[in-house]
């Protein structure tokens, strides 16, 4: 590249000139700076604007720079460096704000009093009010679906895992990842014309239940599945060497030796359904009232509870509020049952017989 | 047998096994055993069966709307199942849904491959670990949350964007903006985008982390630099794996309810530009019309319900054959 560093130092000739590591921090501050400038003299006032001319500057700057430094291979891969860069604060920004502004707004209402009350004599616009009935609800229904749905999923994996050969378990693992994309308001309309249309029941949490079971499913078989398959084949050997029958096996030897990973299973599905809205505005109708038995007429839950205070609230502060700290509560509860299983995961993990 | 070899007498032919013996050898002879498969295999079959189940439901109440529907179902621009005649189609349900999925790959794929890329070739190694972690934990915020935050906090943001993309691409026809609010399909678009980045940063990860080390360094010993690698040997290897992951974000993109109807303002008509309100989405329209919905009205729903359930299965299938396929061809395990 440049004749100075050629002629007096021989062994850096073996390396092409490179430019120093601030450099990319250096473009990276001038560019931000640089479209602040440009959006606040063009008057641009929203920080999407400047911050994709910043981008664009940081891209054009740093490839023309470097391809005059370092040669245009160089350049590329610095190009290609500051695309990744920004592909990961492209995504990060609005993650980050959904978190912020969830707890930002929601934190306002969010008390004792909110947790304990319900919605019952409380208008939409009024302030007030709060989540119990919807609380009370998605617990009960997803704890039904999960009732429903962790027996049926985790033999259906010991089937696949422990005897399944052939056409059968084929088709059944074909179907089960075929489930998992099921959209959830199909799961709803489906429950809807089986049991709401033609079978003439009611509303009914139990109804939201049987399609959050149907979401819930493919996710425990899956995980399952991938936990039983885990567990060494010698312990299932040792096992049946001694005598043991084969469902003693499974029951007594493969099912508590991957306990862990189906307990994290099962609570990351319940995470994944805790927070399905469709299936339920279907099935479990609304109400602002307490309703504990969620087999007979309407249920509150939570997701339905935070659109409805949306939907219903013509825009008006207090219900905003409420939305935003009802959100909060879910996010929160998803979160701790994720780090929980997790958590789990990493404690109970199988030893693999090394 | 060998001819030349002298003839050793024949090894007496064992017993053809007594069906009880079969029965020992699978080891399913004991009660205990025959109960147990009964049930694990009842439970696969019951899988099954709900699957089925699904199908047959909803084609039999789409069966009896279609046959009330005075216009063509696939065709017509139309949707009042409770009229006289009743008239219905999904024309506008279709463009909305496949338009606003297209912009939210266009948009998502992309920056997934990125963070993905980052996650494993760029970010430093204490970085990774974590990162990772809060992408998986991000699949988890419900969709609700979602839809609240696109409506109270994305759309109010993108007034500024949409402006911007009027002034200097509104003569292209796609990005001309008659000035409304921000709840047109381009907006649905970025939200499901945001939405499905960590299903398909999760699983282009995965793949790209079992690119075989010694492909990564021979290509380092040739001299390539690190985005070179990544062209020469992290893509090719992972191409596949992107796809189907791409599917799998598409199927969600298709079928997700409440954070388009909370963010979109449908009208039952087609426009061209992407920033004017126009088309609706099959999730959409059936959550925001159900409430008032009579019987029929139900069961046009459901036939709408339908066709997004097949274009699902179509998407899911694919990819999981896909995935499939690579699992069985890809010769480098090293």
């Amino acid at each position: 590249m440049s004749n100075a560093t050629l002629s007096d130092k021989r062994p850096s000739s073996l390396k092409g000139a490179t430019l120093p590591k601030w450099f990319a921090w250096a473009v990276a501050a001038g560019s931000v700076a640089l479209g602040l400038g440009i959006s606040a003299a063009a008057g641009l006032d929203s920080s999407i604007q400047w911050a994709l001319i910043a981008a664009a500057l940081f891209v054009i700057g740093s490839y023309g720079i470097s391809a005059r430094v370092e040669g245009r291979r160089q350049a590329k891969d610095r190009i290609a460096t500051s695309l990744i860069w920004v592909a990961f604060l492209l995504a990060v920004i609005p993650l980050a704000s959904l978190i912020y502004e969830t707890i930002k707004r929601g934190v306002k209402v969010l008390d004792g009093y909110f947790l304990s009350h319900s919605m019952g004599v409380v208008s939409d616009t009024e302030p007030g009010g709060g989540i119990y009935h919807a609380l009370l609800g998605t617990l009960e229904q997803v704890g039904i679906a999960t009732v429903i749905s962790v027996p049926i999923g985790v033999l259906t994996a010991i089937y696949l895992v422990e005897y399944g050969r052939g056409k059968l378990s084929r088709a059944i693992t074909f179907f089960v990842d075929v489930m998992t994309g099921i959209p959830s308001i199909v799961a709803g309309l489906f429950i809807l014309s089986l049991w709401i249309v033609i079978l003439g029941m009611g509303y009914s949490g139990f109804a939201g239940s049987m399609a959050l079971s149907i979401l819930m499913l493919p996710v425990v078989v899956r995980s399952t599945e991938e936990m039983l398959k885990l567990v060494p084949n010698e312990l299932r050997e040792a096992s049946l060497a001694l005598g043991v029958p084969k469902w003693r096996t499974i029951l007594k030897v493969v099912l508590p030796t991957s306990i862990g990973g189906i307990t994290t299973g099962v609570m990351l599905a319940v995470a994944r359904i805790t927070g399905e809205t469709a299936p339920l505005l279907l099935l479990v109708w609304v109400t602002n009232f307490i309703n504990s038995n969620p087999f007979k007429d309407p249920q509150g839950s939570l997701p339905v509870y935070i659109y409805l205070q949306f939907a219903n609230s013509g825009g008006l502060g207090p219900a905003y509020d409420r939305a935003w700290a009802a959100a909060l509560v879910l996010i929160a509860f998803i979160m701790i049952l994720n780090l929980v299983a997790r958590g789990i995961a990493r404690w109970k993990a199988p030893k693999t017989g090394r | 047998m060998d001819i030349s070899t002298p003839k050793a007498p024949a090894p007496p032919t064992p017993e053809p096994p007594t069906t009880e013996q079969k029965r020992a050898a699978r080891g399913a002879t004991r009660p205990g055993d025959r109960i147990f498969l009964a049930l694990s295999r009842g439970s696969g079959i019951f899988l099954l069966v709900v699957m089925a189940a699904i199908a047959v439901f909803l084609s039999l109440r789409a069966f009896n709307a279609i046959s009330e529907d005075e216009a063509n179902f696939f065709t017509t621009f139309e949707w009042n199942p409770t009229g006289e005649p009743p008239v219905f189609g999904i024309a506008v349900l279709a463009f909305g849904t496949v338009v606003s999925s297209i912009i939210a790959l266009a948009i998502a794929v992309p920056v997934s491959i990125g963070i993905a890329l980052f996650i494993t070739h760029y970010a430093p190694r204490k970085l990774g670990g974590p990162i990772a972690y809060v992408i998986d934990l991000l699949a988890a915020v419900p969709s609700i949350v979602y839809g609240l935050w696109g409506a109270l906090v994305l759309v109010p943001n993108l007034v500024g964007l949409y402006g911007w993309l009027d002034e200097y691409l509104g003569w292209t026809g796609i990005f001309e903006w008659s000035g409304g609010a921000p709840r047109a399909l381009l907006t649905v678009g970025i939200l499901l985008a945001i939405m499905i980045l960590p299903i398909i940063t999760n699983v282009s990860r995965e793949v790209f982390r079992q690119v075989p080390q010694m492909h990564e360094e021979a290509a380092l010993a040739l001299g390539a630099t690190r985005w070179e690698v990544i062209r020469m040997s992290v893509l090719p290897y992972g191409r596949s794996g992107v796809i189907s992951a791409s599917m799998l974000g598409l199927g969600r993109a298709l079928g997700e309810t409440m954070a388009v109807a909370m963010v979109l303002s449908p009208t039952f008509d087609i426009n061209a530009s992407l920033l004017d309100p126009g088309g609706g989405t099959f999730a959409q329209n059936i959550a925001s019309k159900f409430n008032e919905a009579t019987e029929n009205g139900r069961d046009a729903l459901i036939a709408s319900g339908l066709v997004l359930f097949v274009i699902t299965l179509l998407v899911n299938g694919t990819a999981r054959i896909i995935i499939e396929r690579r699992k069985e061809f890809s010769g480098a395990n090293a």
